[in-house]
């Protein structure tokens, strides 16, 4: 069920706009932000709202990155290895990720509190290496830097 | 939040207009922007025609700040006066090319001063309708301009009768979704309406027939940024910042092999090599420079022999490259320039939306021949097949993906064959290591 607060979100976005399928990227954004994923039943219900079939919201789910039809981990770790980041190690703090977390691109940790993604850039550029764990930047990244990190949300993960 | 200041150090040789309330506390708030000038540039904007407005832009010699260059006040010039269909005024901060993260600073530190050119924008094509439009990675700045939207709205500065002028402006933030091709503006105007970002045919351009097919304007963050400046003080003294037909400043992202990254506002027409040696502190830990991408990752690498241009549009085209989306990324003498155009190659491949055949086969093509190469199982023909198969995809697409793709990777054939050679010759990549160590 979504809730009545991102119900009400949806009413107000939809509202900016003169039509309303303009509406369906950012609220499978929001929906998603609030399930974990895109559910089958925020998909029928961004459809049914914006008056467009399913498949259409589905077509648009294909297209954009960031949006997934499947949970991922709490802390989804966005490693970052495009140009600026390469020159300054980013291929080596997805490596150390990935031994840190045990899993590889696109992997989930089975107690599901992490999550791997190696990602194109993030617009970090000048505090490279950067990542990101869900929207929160972490930026000019050392393996000692994301030791702690993970030490950190593994003990928030547990609460 | 964002780790910004631990690489936003300044330099003597900056020349502050758009990034001068850069490090004031509480920037963004519009109380501090009202303060130090805000809003003074709109003012004078309601008083004027609005055909004086975009001659004022197209004088002063600002070009679009988003990679293609081209003059704003031109662009705005397009937009049909009388049109019975509204008109839009879309920002466009999908900031995605890589070595390119000026607009974060920009919406973080000074959402006002965008908002506040895109109510100029507004007001010279005669739109009451503007969105902008922000990657999806940039959550907390879609909240930090949410915020300064509520603001403005609060204090009269967006709405209805704005400062009782009679102009009416509404303006809201949208998000992306993770999608490099939705900086192109065909492709956003696409996606803004809700479709995938697939392209458009042009023409008709968007000043014609843009969103829900009415005549659009779309401009980056840092083209907007300016503007209030330049209705504030003149076109006459913005374009005498930079160089001829290049008016202004520029926020260049120095990243890469460099002392001191950073994003600098400097003076059009800046000379690159000082820009890596003096503003940036040399090429990092002492090594020799290799050579530099001046514009983001779509452009044509300069050689170390090359650096030895103006940094403005004209200037680095000139030197056969582009200035691009400002993001200046230098590359030292321990780099692989195979591992560099690989991992180009494989950004365009990933980032091809498919519309167009040879962007979508030649980009996974020039992925797999590089990814290849580079791990040692690469032929001789290789370097020929690599570079007809970028020559192929260049100018044969909608949008420019397709030539983002190919520039690079022609230029790195090209230029370093040599490192490409070597590779053959040893059968593996001749730089064990390809980026310094982060230990």
């Amino acid at each position: 069920m979504l809730s009545e607060a991102l119900k009400a979100k949806f009413d107000k976005i939809i509202a900016r706009y003169p039509l309303k399928r303009s509406a369906i990227v950012p609220l499978l954004m929001f929906a998603q932000d609030e399930i974990g994923y895109v559910s089958d039943e925020a998909i029928e219900e961004i459809a049914r709202r914006v008056e467009v079939r399913p498949i259409e919201v589905i077509e648009d789910i294909g297209y954009y990155s960031m949006l997934h039809r499947q949970p991922i981990g709490k802390y989804n770790f966005q490693v970052c290895t495009n140009v600026s980041c390469l020159l300054r190690g980013g291929e080596e703090i997805l490596e150390h990720c990935s031994k840190k977390l045990g899993i590889s691109h696109k992997q989930t940790t089975p107690d599901g509190t992490f999550s791997l993604e190696e990602v194109e850039c993030l617009g970090a550029c000048c505090g490279a290496p950067a990542m990101q764990v869900n929207y929160d930047f972490y930026e000019n990244l050392t393996p000692a830097k994301i030791d702690a990190l993970i030490e950190k949300l593994r003990k928030n993960g547990k609460d | 939040m964002a780790d910004y200041e631990n690489y936003a150090k300044g330099s003597p040789l900056e020349v502050k207009v758009i990034s001068k309330r850069f490090g004031i506390p509480n920037s963004a708030s519009i109380d501090v922007f009202l303060k130090h000038e805000g809003y003074k540039g709109l003012e004078k904007a309601l008083k004027m025609a609005p055909d004086d407005v975009i001659n004022e832009v197209k004088n002063s010699g600002l070009r679009g700040r988003g990679g293609a260059g081209f003059n704003a006040g031109m662009k705005w010039s397009f937009v049909p006066r009388q049109s019975p269909k509204p008109k839009y005024v879309v920002c466009n901060a999908d900031e995605s090319e890589p070595g390119t993260c000026k607009d974060r600073p920009l919406m973080e530190y000074d959402p006002h001063q965008m908002i506040e050119g895109i109510l100029i924008a507004g007001y010279a094509i005669q739109s009451q309708q503007g969105y902008i439009y922000i990657r999806g990675e940039y959550r907390y700045l879609q909240e930090i301009v949410d915020r300064a939207l509520e603001e403005a709205y609060a204090r009269g500065y967006l709405g209805k009768n704005i400062l009782g002028s009679g102009f009416n402006f509404d303006l809201s933030t949208h998000t992306g979704a993770g999608a490099y091709e939705c900086g192109e503006e065909t492709a956003l105007l696409n996606s803004l309406e809700g479709l995938r970002g697939y392209p458009r045919v042009k023409p008709p351009f968007p000043a014609v027939v843009g969103l829900y097919g009415c005549p659009t304007v779309i401009n980056n963050v840092e083209t907007l940024s300016n503007v209030p400046h330049i209705l504030l003080d003149g076109a006459e003294w913005y374009a005498k910042l930079g160089t001829p037909k290049n008016g202004g400043t520029r926020l260049f992202c120095l990243s890469g092999c460099i002392a001191r990254p950073g994003v600098y506002e400097l003076p059009m027409g800046f000379p690159l090599r000082r820009m890596i040696e003096e503003v940036g502190g040399g090429v990092l830990n002492g090594k020799k420079l290799k050579g530099v991408i001046p514009g983001g990752s779509s452009c044509p690498v300069l050689t170390a022999d090359e650096v030895d241009v103006a940094m403005d549009f004209d200037s680095v085209a000139k030197a056969g490259s582009m200035l691009g989306s400002g993001g200046v990324v230098v590359i030292d003498e321990d780099t692989c320039m195979v591992k560099v155009a690989q991992r180009i190659a494989k950004f365009y491949a990933h980032e091809s939306c498919g519309w167009c055949v040879p962007c979508r086969e030649g980009t996974a093509w020039l992925k797999n021949l590089l990814d290849r190469f580079h791990s040692g199982g690469g032929v001789e023909d290789d370097m020929d097949t690599g570079l007809d198969v970028a020559m192929n995809i260049l100018g044969k697409t909608l949008c420019p993906l397709g030539d983002a793709a190919a520039m690079p990777a022609i230029s790195i054939f090209k230029k370093f064959r040599h490192e490409f050679e070597e590779h053959l010759k040893l059968g593996r990549c001749p730089y064990e290591k390809h980026s310094v160590s982060v230990a």
